[in-house]
C-alpha cells in the first residue's frame, strides 16, 4: 500500500473575495521508503502540496489518502492524530522552541501521543543519537549552529517513527557543508529505516540525489523524472 | 496530552515572561487581598460589637415605650419613676427593675470639659448591668430619695475632666449645676465611641430636675436565666399595657439587639467584599488582554505544536491553564498579603480584623474562576488557529 496517494487534488484560497488556485489538480503517489524531490519556481504551490501531504490542510477537491485514510473525511483532531502518527516535518527555519532544550524539543511529538516523560526522554535521546547530537541533549537552540538546529529538528521529525518525512527546503537556511550533512542524515534514515522522504528544494544538485524529481509549475505537476536505478 | 505535562508547559510559559506575568497577576493579587482584609475587618467589627453588647450583662431585657426597633426614634415616654416599684411588685422581686433616663450634656471641671452621655439611674443599675467600681461608691437609695447632686464617672470622663488629680470629692458642673464625684467605674473597653467608659451616672431624680423632665426613658431587668428573658419581658409589657391603656410597649432582649446589629454588619461586610470583588474582575480583564497578546506572539509556536500533532483541545487547555495558573498564583499571593495586612491592622490600629476562612476559600475560588472565565476566549482563539497560517506567520 502506498503511504500517500493524491488523486486530482486541488487547493484554492479565498482572499478578499478573490480565489487563488494554489494547486490545480495534482495526482501523486508516495510509496513506502520513497525518496522524492519537489522542485519548481517560487509560488508554484510546493509548500501547499507539502501541507496537504502532511495532513496540515485538506484538499478543496480531489482525494487524498494518507496511511490509507481519506483526509477529506477526517475532523481536526483525527487529522492531528494522523499526522502525529505518520508524518515527520522538517521546516526551512527549523521551528524549534527557543527556551526549550534539544531533548525536550525532540520529545514534543510524543507529548501529544500521551507517552510518559521518562519514556519520552529515552526515545528523544535515541533520536538525537541518530543525528549525531547525543552530546548536546541539554543545549538550547540559541547555543547551537544552524546545522545542529536542523539536525535537532530532524530528530524531532524522527522520534515518533513516522513512515514519511516531509522536508520543505531543509537546506534553505544552511551553508553547503551543513546542508550536505543534513542531506546525508536524511538519506541514511531513508536507506536504513525505510522512511519515505519527500523534500522541496531549489538546488538542482540536491534534487538530483533523489530517486524521483517532481517538477511543479503553476499548481500542476509539469514533469516527473525517475533517476536511473543505482547499480 | 497529559495534565502534568500541561501544567509544566503553562508554568514554563509564565516563567519565560516573569515580569509580565507578575504585573498581570497584580490586579488579581490586589483584588483578593482586598476581599480578605475587608471581610476580616467586617468580621472583627461584628465580633467587637457582639462582645460589647454581651458586656452589658447577660440575661438583660429592656422595656421601652412604643413599637421599638433599632434605628427608629424612641417614642415619647409617659413612664414614671414610680412605675419601677409597680413592676417590682409585678415580678415579686424588690429592686429587680433598673431605671434609665439619658441625655447628652457638657461636663465641666475647672477648665476641662467633656461631652458625655449622662444617665439618670437607680441604685440597682450596678447589679443589673454588672458595672463594678474602681473607687468610691455608686448612687444610693438615699441619693435618689433626696435627688442629691452626686455623680459617678466612667474612666474616659474621669481622665478628661481630672487628668492630674483624684476626682473623688471634686465638683463637676452641668448646665451650671454642681455635682460631687462619689465614684469611678472600672474600665470596660469598647470601640467606635460607644464604650460604656464614656458614661457618667447621676441619681435619676437629679437627672429629672437637671433635664427638666418628669418621665423616664425605660426600664432594664435582669432575668434569672437566658430562658426567662422572653417571659419576663412579656410580663412587664403586659403590666405596663394594663396601666397605660392604649399605649404600646416593647421588650428588647440582648439577643435581639445582637441579631439586628449582626445582620447590619454582615450586610456591610458583604457590600465591602463585593466592591473588592469588582477589582478582581478588572484584574481578570487584564489577564484576558495579556493572554491575547501572548497568543499572538506565540502563533508560530502554536502552528508548530499543531504540526507535531497537538489537537485543538491540547492548545486550548495549554492557554487556559496558563490563564488559570496566573490568576490562582495571584490569588494565593493576594491571600498571603491579605492575611499579613489583617494581622498588621489588628496589631497596630484599634480596627479589629478577624480572618474568615470562608473569605479565603471564596477568594481563591473566585481567582480560579476569573482565570477560566477570562482565559477561555484567548485560549479558544489559540486552539482554533489554522496550523498552515500559523506556521507561515513571521
Ligand atoms: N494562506 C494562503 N492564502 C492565500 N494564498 C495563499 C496562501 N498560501 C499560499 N497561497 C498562494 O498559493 C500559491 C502557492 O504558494 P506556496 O505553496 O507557498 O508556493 P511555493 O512554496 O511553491 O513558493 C501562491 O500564489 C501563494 O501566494
Ligand atoms: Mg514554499
Amino acid at each position: 500500500m502506498a503511504e500517500i496517494e493524491a488523486v486530482e487534488v486541488t487547493r484554492s484560497y479565498r482572499m478578499d473575495g478573490v480565489s487563488v488556485d494554489a494547486l490545480r489538480g495534482v495526482s501523486l503517489t508516495i510509496e513506502e521508503g520513497d525518496y522524492a524531490a519537489i522542485i519548481g519556481p517560487s509560488g508554484s504551490g510546493k509548500s501547499t502540496l507539502m501541507h496537504l501531504l502532511g495532513c496540515l490542510d485538506r484538499p478543496t477537491t480531489g482525494t487524498l489518502l494518507v496511511g490509507g485514510r481519506d483526509v477529506g473525511t477526517l475532523d481536526d483532531s483525527e487529522l492531528a492524530e494522523l499526522r502525529n502518527q505518520t508524518i515527520g516535518f522538517v521546516f526551512q527555519s527549523f521551528q524549534l522552541l527557543a527556551r526549550t532544550t534539544a531533548l525536550d524539543n525532540v520529545a514534543l511529538p510524543l507529548v501529544y501521543r500521551g507517552v510518559r516523560r521518562a519514556e519520552r526522554r529515552k526515545r528523544a535521546a535515541e533520536a538525537l543519537d541518530a543525528v549525531n547530537l547525543g552530546h548536546r541533549i541539554g543545549h538550547k537552540p540559541t547555543q547551537m549552529s544552524g546545522g545542529e538546529q536542523q539536525r535537532v529538528a530532524i530528530a524531532r521529525a524522527l522520534v515518533g517513527e513516522p513512515s514519511v518525512l516531509l522536508a520543505d527546503e531543509p537546506t534553505g537556511n544552511l551553508d553547503t557543508v551543513n546542508g550536505d550533512e543534513v542531506m546525508g542524515i536524511l538519506e541514511r534514515l531513508n536507506k536504513e529505516r525505510g522512511v519515505a522522504v519527500v523534500l522541496v528544494t531549489h538546488e538542482a544538485d540536491i534534487a538530483a540525489r533523489a530517486r524521483r524529481i517532481i517538477r511543479v509549475r503553476d499548481g500542476l505537476i509539469e514533469a516527473v523524472a525517475e533517476a536511473p536505478e543505482p547499480s | 496530552m497529559r495534565i502534568t505535562e500541561s501544567f509544566r508547559v503553562a508554568f514554563d510559559a509564565l516563567r519565560a515572561n516573569r515580569l509580565r506575568s507578575l504585573l498581570t497577576m497584580l490586579g488579581v493579587v490586589i483584588g483578593v487581598a482586598a476581599v480578605v482584609v475587608l471581610v476580616a475587618i467586617g468580621g472583627g467589627a461584628k465580633q467587637l460589637v457582639t462582645s460589647e453588647v454581651e458586656g452589658l450583662g447577660s440575661n438583660i431585657v429592656f422595656v421601652v415605650p412604643g413599637k421599638f426597633q433599632i434605628g427608629t426614634t424612641p417614642a415619647v415616654s409617659r413612664l414614671q419613676l414610680s412605675d419601677a416599684d409597680y413592676l417590682n411588685r409585678v415580678l415579686g422581686r424588690p429592686d429587680a427593675v433598673a431605671v434609665d433616663l439619658t441625655s447628652a450634656e457638657d461636663l465641666r471641671a475647672g477648665t476641662n470639659t467633656y461631652y458625655a452621655s449622662v444617665q439618670g439611674t437607680t441604685a440597682n443599675v450596678v447589679d443589673v448591668f454588672d458595672r463594678p467600681l474602681a473607687e468610691g461608691r455608686y448612687v444610693s437609695k438615699a441619693d435618689i430619695a433626696t435627688a442629691r447632686r452626686v455623680i459617678v464617672l466612667g474612666p474616659d470622663a474621669a481622665a478628661a475632666l481630672f487628668p492630674d488629680t483624684d476626682p473623688i470629692g471634686r465638683q463637676v458642673s452641668m448646665s451650671g449645676v454642681e455635682f460631687r464625684v462619689i465614684g469611678l467605674f472600672q474600665a470596660k473597653g469598647g470601640a467606635f465611641g460607644v464604650s460604656p467608659d464614656t458614661e457618667v451616672h447621676i441619681p435619676v431624680t437629679a437627672a429629672q430636675r437637671l433635664f427638666g423632665m418628669d418621665n423616664i426613658s425605660g426600664f432594664a431587668v435582669k432575668a434569672d436565666t437566658p430562658g426567662d428573658v422572653d417571659a419576663v419581658g412579656a410580663k412587664l409589657v403586659d403590666a405596663l399595657k394594663q396601666k397605660y391603656q392604649g399605649d404600646e410597649f416593647t421588650a428588647v432582649s440582648q439577643t435581639e439587639i445582637l441579631g439586628t446589629i449582626g445582620k447590619i454588619l454582615s450586610m456591610l461586610t458583604l457590600v465591602l467584599a463585593a466592591i473588592a470583588g469588582i477589582s478582581l474582575l478588572v484584574g481578570g480583564v487584564g489577564v484576558s488582554n495579556i493572554m491575547l497578546v501572548s497568543v499572538r506572539e506565540r502563533t508560530k509556536e502554536i502552528g508548530l505544536r499543531k504540526a507535531l500533532g497537538a489537537r485543538q483541545r491540547d492548545v486550548l487547555s495549554q492557554f487556559l491553564l496558563e490563564a488559570v495558573m496566573l490568576t490562582s498564583i495571584g490569588g494565593v499571593i493576594g491571600i498571603g498579603l491579605g492575611i499579613g495586612a489583617s494581622a498588621i491592622l489588628s496589631a497596630f490600629t484599634p480596627l479589629p480584623a478577624v480572618l474568615a476562612w470562608w473569605s479565603i476559600v471564596l477568594a481563591f475560588g473566585v481567582s480560579v474562576a476569573v482565570g477560566v472565565f477570562f482565559g477561555v476566549m484567548p485560549a479558544r482563539r489559540a486552539g482554533r488557529l489554522d496550523p498552515v497560517v500559523a506556521l507561515r506567520t513571521e
